[in-house]
């Protein structure tokens, strides 16, 4: 197979200069062209310019600012050259087939002979692309269809055809999938593939069914709701999201290439609001605002939205109706409401659903793949085929045989009975004939909800569930409201922690999870009511109770590994940093928030920063840099923006642990960690400390007065500094002394409690639960 | 001669709560109560206290047996209630804590609380014609307009015109979302109000020559249940202009209701039949309105059982030292009389000390309450505000049950200690059982009082409002563990903390799951959570107490009294917060596990 080393990507536009910034991130080499701007003194102006801003971008384009180096900026004059010993090049140019046709020429002179070419094009098809291509080049040419920002977004659409040489499918899979961590699926070369084809028709016929049905924008958004498992963007949300002008573009370009007879061609409508809205620079949230905007006229902020009838913006209302009102009973019951927004609903649904139905075997090999494209490309919960088996396929077809529509033929081939099926713990879905396949994920997967289908937990409680992941590893699962941490998490570590040691069944623990944050640490409300009611003893001990079960992970017999995605802070963090190897997933958001509410991170978040930061080697000589670094971080209660940084900058992850992009395969590289580490393990021994004590206090106290000073803290927020500080520098002790791990977790009790007493800390808790956000008092 | 005329307002123990376990001058450095110095207060307590024993307790007895009576849509209250009405009137008392702007004399809530007792044990019956006008006037200074305010504020605060409040219907009470009444816009911005409301204290009667009516009514497109009500005022006469009376409003009282107790206040039903009335506050947010004067009207009606507790207590006081029966059983103490006095009994001794540490750490309690209203209200700092609200909100209920509960326990403990004599009418002891029981029951029952303390004051902001009780309680019991002052005291008042922490939690935890939960341990919960306020405020009395005779200033046989009284209260009442403990720990099990037809299988 040919193994791709070296990428190329031309054209350094939003998603170009994406595309080259999630390469980069990869751990590739990347050279980033584009074409040389008339007259400029910079021939390389273009790329440059396009990494500076990346460098700017938020969410970042770049997982570690060190990243942007991978990247080279150069000119498709002078740079030719570079791309002959590149192993794929992307190209990522305007959408016009012959500029590409003919970069294609210029391309096939310089690349080596298995240089793989694909296209980004969401438009064009492949065999427009590869028209008037040499056929050995043509054999390894493809589509790789990436969503924007391409960092971000999970669905790669990876076009080939028959004539595609099997070895590059089989590279450009194994590159997109593993390295650069994307969900690839595979699509038939037809127009928008498989995504955009089915998206781009709901959004069409969810906003002609807002104007059919009299609909406002916000009635439209909530009846895109989570009874369809459709994201709270619902469709005028979405669309300022992606932005405006990016909608009739994509629109227009399906319309152009689809069949005639073709659904879509009947509902496409051009909206000569959306036109004036796109020519005013309402383009959405990237430009003055979009269906929504924050009218900040008058001083005030106000919500507002386009009033679909004036053409006028006026403030947002509440979105209220009969078919809104049983909608946590589910899609049927929206359907059923009878109202002009059930009708409405049912309007669009359908069309969306038999859309997809009619076209999920041109457009992608299964339905299967279809539902997995929305799922990664558009962010629902139930791809249509799954939302059809929620709301019942029979229910639907004699609904649409009752209007005297037609019924699409996947649907009379289902009758009454589901697309999918789970037999003996394995999930197939049903083929175009009625048969059924099994499910098959790619060697490397390995999904918890897989393993649920199949067995129950070894065991469980409220907080948490523990799941035999095969080959002697158990994997402990939060279960509680966004994996917080409460007594019955640390239960069941507990449990599970003695029940490995006693065992010859099991050798060892990951901790792991397929919510959409790892865990966002401790359960503050239940620290707050113990806080209000003064009970102080409780406290401490909960808090004794979650270090000791730190240090049992810590230096327990059997290696734990945790294998987090998404959000992991407080003592979501404190459990990565006690574990004996973290295998995160790429985009994991790790840090010590706790200053943030006005406490200090004390199941041995502390303690752990002062010992990585102290066992630094690249840090400057003495303990002070060191810890001045952990105070910053802890007293600032940063987050790390990726698992790189958390790792290179932050030390919250090892720096011999690897990181894993894709984050289906997050659980299976853990379990072979895991399984790595079990051969000869040697528990770890409690580390003991040299620390400065008040003298070093003294450092970080002028840090604190400067940052007070320049306004950056607040009175109270030097306060919690200096509590943090104590424990940083060990307290009542200096130099000559030496700490144990015990000791400083002691510390971390004694002035967490102190700040527990504190009437600002329990303002900060309370605020923090009722709007989600940080109080600085 | 009503053995209950042997009462004298209890201002000395008043004057120690303001003055040395809280400090009452506080209250003069808050914007608008500068004149309220520590002086002023005793003066006006003094004051009040002749006046209320010289006008109201002798109409006492004469106006429970006499009644109200209603004759052509028109109440006489009792004979004389009128003429102590209007002195009552014009020596101030009615516009005790009234703002200036509308005539009021602007003292501290705290004040009217205080005279608050007074009034109830003189003449409870009596003191409810200005309790009502004062709970009108305050909803009306916080939420009506300024025209209603100008037009009715100052004639409420001098009292020529008395208020109600309008709440109840004959299907609805405690679940307000069910009311009729009906208030349909006139176009003018006002409101013809029909319906029928019942048990209106005050509703109706000779007292002043108009009456001013707080009616809750829903609008003709209200929402369903309590978030469609409105509140209205509706006069009984439509003041002119010139804000003499005008026309005679729809508003009529075609009964009033005989009752157990407080005969001298008039129940009324009272029928609006299109009569006119002006929104106070927002549409549909009446109850809102309604309930931001509650923690005040609340905290009267624990007065109420205070002031009933008092009463009761010293006459049964009186008639105990002088009542020979039989000897002590330790010998006897009176040779020269046939009988030794009843108060030789332990038993005796302590229903009495019952009755008086009830009173007296209810009173600290009450005062505790009533300063931080006025902070809430007044402090500078909004923080110091918004922490002071936080308490009220948290202990009002307590009060509210809890001395109620002790007010008519006390008044039971009277008629048990003067035996058949409190039995019969003569004594006017049996009155005050009679005029206590109500407490109990209006502005929310008590099961509605610990419902709010468990189920929606425990939890809410996460425990916030538990915050301003239990940290400082914490903070002294930390403080005075080593006191050897406190020894006798704090082991036990930190182990019922402790209980009362568990329970807090065990609620808190158990109701997240189970409602019922909460419903099952609320009137425990309330007990608990009284008794180990009390248990805090008599150690702190106490060690004030040790303070004083340490230094030698005041009366010793005082301070003597309130340690004495502390360690009954540590010795013979706190062991009830374990059995409650107990209780609340037991859960909804037993309660809820018998079915509706088994509770008669016995007959």
């Amino acid at each position: 197979m040919t193994e791709i080393k070296k990428v190329a990507v031309i054209g350094s536009g939003v998603m170009g200069m994406g595309i080259a910034a999630q390469c980069a991130n990869a751990g590739f080499k990347v050279d980033l062209l584009d074409i040389v701007p008339e007259g400029a003194a910079d021939r390389d102006a273009v790329a440059k310019a396009a990494i500076k801003q990346a460098l700017k971008t938020d969410p970042a384009p770049f997982m570690h600012k060190s990243r942007a180096k991978y990247v080279t900026p150069g000119n498709l004059e002078d740079h030719l050259d570079r791309l002959a010993d590149v192993d794929w090049i992307i190209e990522v140019i305007i959408e016009r087939a012959d500029i590409k046709q003919s970069l294609y020429k210029t391309l096939a002179g310089v690349a080596k002979a298995e240089a793989i070419i694909t296209s980004n094009t969401s438009t064009i098809p492949l065999s427009i692309l590869t028209d008037g291509m040499d056929a050995a080049r043509a054999k390894r040419f493809a589509i790789t269809h990436f969503f924007n920002p391409p960092r971000y977004m999970q669905l790669l659409e990876l076009v080939t055809t028959e004539a595609t040489d099997a070895d590059v499918v089989a590279a450009l899979r194994q590159t997109c999938d593993v390295a650069l961590g994307k969900k690839v699926i595979d699509c038939k070369d037809t127009p928008g593939f498989i995504a955009n084809r089915l998206g781009t028709l709901w959004i069409q016929a969810a906003t002609n069914a807002a104007a059919d049905h009299g609909m406002t924008v916000e009635e439209t958004d909530a009846l895109a709701g989570r009874h369809f498992g459709i994201p709270s963007t619902g469709i005028f949300k979405l669309m300022d999201l992606v932005g405006l002008d990016l909608g009739p573009y994509v629109s227009k370009s399906l319309y152009e290439n689809v069949n005639q007879g073709d659904l879509f061609r009947e509902e496409y409508r051009e909206s000569k609001l959306l036109e004036k809205m796109i020519a005013e620079g309402y383009t959405g949230r990237k430009g003055k605002g979009g269906w929504y905007r924050l009218n900040r006229a008058g001083g005030k902020k106000v919500k507002e939205v386009m009033d679909l009838k004036t053409g006028e913006y006026r403030p947002v209302e509440k979105a209220e109706g009969a078919a809104l009102a049983v909608a946590k009973k589910g899609a049927r019951a929206v359907f059923d409401a009878g109202d002009n927004l059930a009708a409405a609903a049912w309007d669009t649904m359908s069309k969306y659903l038999i859309y997809a139905a009619d076209h999920a075997l041109d457009i992608a090999h299964s339905i299967f793949d279809v539902d997995e494209a929305m799922k990664a490309g558009y962010g629902h919960k139930w791809g249509p085929f799954e939302l059809m088996d929620e709301i019942g396929p029979k229910w639907i077809a004699d609904r649409l045989r009752d209007e005297g529509r037609v019924v699409p033929a996947l649907l009379e081939t289902v009758g009454d009975g589901r697309f999918y099926k789970t037999e003996n713990g394995e999930r197939s879905y049903m083929l175009g004939d009625g048969s059924f396949a099994r499910v098959e994920r790619p060697e490397g997967v390995l999904l918890l909800s897989d393993i649920k289908l199949k067995s129950e937990p070894v065991m469980k409680n409220g907080s948490a569930s523990v799941w035999d992941i095969g080959d002697g590893v158990l994997c402990l699962e939060f279960t509680s409201r966004a994996n917080s941490l409460d007594d019955g998490t640390m239960a069941m570590f507990n449990k599970v922690i003695s029940t490995i040691e006693k065992s010859d069944e099991w050798q060892a623990l990951v901790i792991h999870n397929e919510g959409k944050n790892f865990s966002v640490g401790a359960n503050i409300g239940l620290a707050l009511f113990a806080a209000n009611i003064a009970a102080w003893p409780q406290l401490q001990a909960n808090i004794k109770g979650g270090q000791d079960t730190m240090m049992k992970l810590r230096l327990g017999k059997f290696p734990v590994v945790s294998a987090p995605s998404g959000i992991a802070v407080g003592g979501g963090c404190e459990i990565l940093m006690h574990s004996s190897a973290v295998q995160a997933h790429a985009e994991t958001y790790a840090g010590l928030v706790e200053v943030g509410v006005g406490f200090l991170p004390a199941w041995g978040g502390c303690k752990e920063m002062i010992r990585r930061h102290l066992s630094n080697k690249r840090a400057p000589r003495g303990p002070m840099p060191s810890l001045v670094k952990a105070f910053e971080l802890i007293g600032t209660g940063q987050v790390a923006k990726s698992a790189l940084e958390a790792q290179r900058d932050f030390r919250i992850i090892n720096e011999d642990d690897s990181i894993t992009f894709n984050k289906e395969r997050v659980l299976f590289d853990a379990k072979q960690r895991a399984l790595a580490l079990v051969e000869g393990y040697q528990p770890l021994e409690e580390e003991v400390f040299r620390l400065p004590g008040a003298t070093g206090r003294a450092a970080i106290d002028m840090a604190l007065h400067d940052f007070h000073k320049k306004g950056l803290a607040s009175d109270y927020d030097v306060h919690v500094g200096r509590e943090v500080a104590q424990v940083l520098t060990g307290g009542d002790t200096d130099m000559t002394e030496e700490l144990t791990e015990r000791d400083l977790l002691k510390l971390e009790q004694k002035h967490f409690v102190a700040l527990a007493k504190q009437p600002k800390t329990l303002d900060r808790l309370e605020h923090m639960l009722n709007t989600n956000k940080p109080l600085r008092n | 001669m009503p053995i209950t005329d042997a009462y004298n307002a209890p201002v000395k123990d008043m004057k120690f709560v303001l003055h040395e376990l809280w400090d009452a001058s506080e209250l003069s450095t808050y914007e608008g109560y500068e004149d309220a110095s520590p002086d002023l207060i005793d003066a006006m307590l003094e004051e009040a206290a002749k006046f209320m024993k010289a006008e109201l307790l002798p109409l006492n007895q004469t106006g429970d047996r006499e009644g109200c009576t209603l004759e052509n849509g028109v109440v006489r209250t009792p004979t004389g209630f009128k003429e102590a009405y209007d002195k009552y009137c014009e020596n101030g008392f009615t516009a005790l804590s009234t703002d200036p702007k509308y005539g009021g004399t602007g003292l501290p809530h705290t004040m009217e609380f205080m005279v608050q007792e007074m009034v109830v044990s003189t003449n409870m019956a009596f003191g409810m014609y200005p309790g009502l006008s004062h709970g009108c006037y305050n909803a009306v200074y916080l939420h009506g307009s300024d025209e209603l305010k100008d037009r009715y504020l100052p004639k409420l605060s001098s009292g020529e015109w008395s208020g109600t409040m309008c709440l109840t219907e004959p299907h609805c009470g405690t679940d307000l979302g069910l009311i009729k009444t009906k208030a349909e816009p006139k176009g003018d911005g006002s409101f013809a109000i029909s319906g029928q409301k019942i048990f209106i204290s005050a509703g109706e009667h000779d007292l002043t020559e108009n009456i001013v009516h707080l009616v809750l009514a829903k609008l003709p497109d209200a929402p369903e249940g309590v978030k469609g009500i409105s509140l209205f005022l509706v006069p009984k006469f439509i003041p002119n202009a010139d804000n003499s009376l005008g026309e005679r409003n729809g508003v009529r009282c075609n009964a009033i209701e005989e009752k157990m107790g407080i005969h001298g206040n008039a129940t009324a039903q009272l029928f609006f039949d299109g009569a006119i009335g002006w929104m106070v506050g927002e549409p549909n947010k009446g109850l809102a309105a309604m309930f931001t004067m509650m923690n005040a009207a609340r905290l009267g009606v624990g007065m109420q059982g205070l002031g009933i507790g008092e009463i009761a207590f010293q006459s049964a006081f009186d008639y105990a030292k002088d009542r020979g029966q039989g000897r002590s059983l330790g010998g006897t103490k009176s040779p020269d009389k046939p009988a030794d006095s009843i108060l030789v009994h332990p038993d005796v001794r302590r229903m009495l000390l019952r009755m008086k540490a009830n009173n007296e750490g209810g009173r600290a309690m009450a005062a505790w309450i009533a300063l931080n209203i006025d902070k809430s209200l007044k402090h500078a700092d909004a923080g110091v505000r918004q922490d002071a609200d936080d308490f009220v909100q948290l202990m009002t209920p307590i009060i509210k049950a809890y001395m109620t509960d002790t007010g008519f326990e006390a008044a039971n403990l009277g008629v048990q200690t003067m035996g058949g004599h409190g039995y019969i009418e003569e004594w006017g002891m049996e009155q005050l059982v009679r005029d206590a029981r109500i407490a109990q029951i209006y502005e929310g029952t008590n099961g509605i009082q610990a419902l709010d303390l468990a189920g929606r004051k425990l939890g809410a902001h996460f425990g916030r409002y538990l915050r301003t009780f239990f940290h400082p309680v914490s903070q002294f019991i930390e403080t005075n563990a080593m006191n050897p002052d406190a020894a006798e005291f704090v082991g036990d008042l930190a182990k019922s903390f402790g209980w009362l922490q568990q329970a807090t939690g065990q609620i808190a935890q158990a109701g997240l799951k189970d409602p019922e939960e909460v419903g099952a341990a609320s009137s425990d919960y309330l007990r608990l959570f009284a008794l180990t306020a009390l248990a805090y405020l008599w150690c702190e009395m106490a060690l004030k107490a040790k303070a004083a005779l340490k230094e030698g200033r005041g009366e010793a046989a005082f301070y003597e009294a309130k340690i004495n009284t502390a360690r009954f209260f540590y010795k013979r009442m706190l062991p009830e917060a374990q059995a409650m403990f107990k209780m609340i720990g037991a859960g909804k099990e037993t309660i809820m596990a018998m079915d509706e037809d088994a509770f008669t299988l016995a007959a």
